[in-house]
């Protein structure tokens, strides 16, 4: 079950492997936000992709580096945010892969499936400790923020792996 | 579950039956090695069956166009059959479905390989 304070947070060693760690994470808390199948999947996608760019890319597979994957739900939408410990990078420097002349490229459309299926797409470089990406999927019933919810901040770390 | 593929050679065509996640990592390298040894074997024509298929990401699609492109580089042509709501909608966002030679007949995507050769 999801914690009563509505946040889920994991800090995860950088292993291909923690991917399918944080996939299922998600997509319970996806469900828990009442989010349906299709939706999940594409938040769940969101999370895989920026778990790679994070792990491959960020801290480029140093098991000693660490990933921190915070899942919070507020009254009108689910914030999801991972922090690597890498050097950042600027999404507007990524082609755009559905132009003609990227289209057969290999690789370059991670960043491009975040933005198709979340609602919200953030990077924020924090100096000297790594790389925040901030992804938001909007709910499609909001609920009053009396009856639960919330947006205030009450944080629970576990440790995994 | 990670990936497995087996192949069965129908005429001058080379099915691969692939199941599991196609993603960075074990999945793309297993996709990657299995079309270079059909490349290698002289099977050009190759035809993936994503029935199976669990789940893609963005590594996974890059395999794909990575093999398209080298088995057309060889003479060759690689199709796809059976694709999920998943990989269909994957293919759509990233307007590759057009790109792929794309069938849901296993006998006609097999046909339309004498047709491509023919042509």
């Amino acid at each position: 079950m999801l914690p009563q304070n509505d946040v889920v947070e994991v800090t995860l060693e950088s292993d291909l492997k923690n991917v399918e760690v944080a996939e299922k994470i998600t997509r319970r808390v996806a469900g828990e936000a009442g989010f349906d199948e299709d939706e999940k999947s594409r938040i769940e996608m969101a999370v895989h992709e920026s778990m790679i760019n994070a792990i491959w890319h960020g801290n480029k597979n140093d098991v000693g580096k660490l990933v921190r994957l915070r899942l919070q739900i507020h009254h009108d939408r689910l914030e999801i945010r991972i922090q690597d410990q890498g050097e950042g990078f600027d999404p507007a420097k990524i082609p755009d892969p559905v132009q003609s002349e990227n289209l057969l490229k290999v690789s370059g459309r991670g960043v491009f499936l975040i933005r198709a299926f979340m609602d919200e797409f953030r990077v924020r470089y924090l100096s000297g400790t790594g790389t925040e990406v901030t992804m938001i999927k909007r709910r499609n019933t909001a609920i009053p923020k009396q009856q639960g919810g919330t947006d205030r901040e009450h944080e629970s770390h576990d440790k995994a792996n | 579950m990670s990936m497995k593929a087996t192949t069965r050679q129908i005429d001058s065509v080379t099915v691969v039956d692939v199941s599991g996640r196609i993603t960075l990592g074990e999945g793309c390298t297993q996709l990657r090695e299995l079309i270079r040894e059909q490349l290698s074997k002289g099977n050009k024509n190759i035809l993936l069956n994503l029935a199976d298929v669990t789940y893609i990401d963005s590594s996974g699609i890059g395999e794909l166009v990575s093999g398209f492109t080298g088995v057309a580089r060889q003479g060759g042509s690689l199709k796809l059959l059976n694709l999920t709501k998943k990989v269909h909608d994957l293919l759509q966002i990233t307007k590759l479905y057009t790109v792929f030679d794309v069938h849901d007949d296993e006998a006609k995507a097999i046909g339309s390989f004498a047709r491509t050769a023919s042509v």
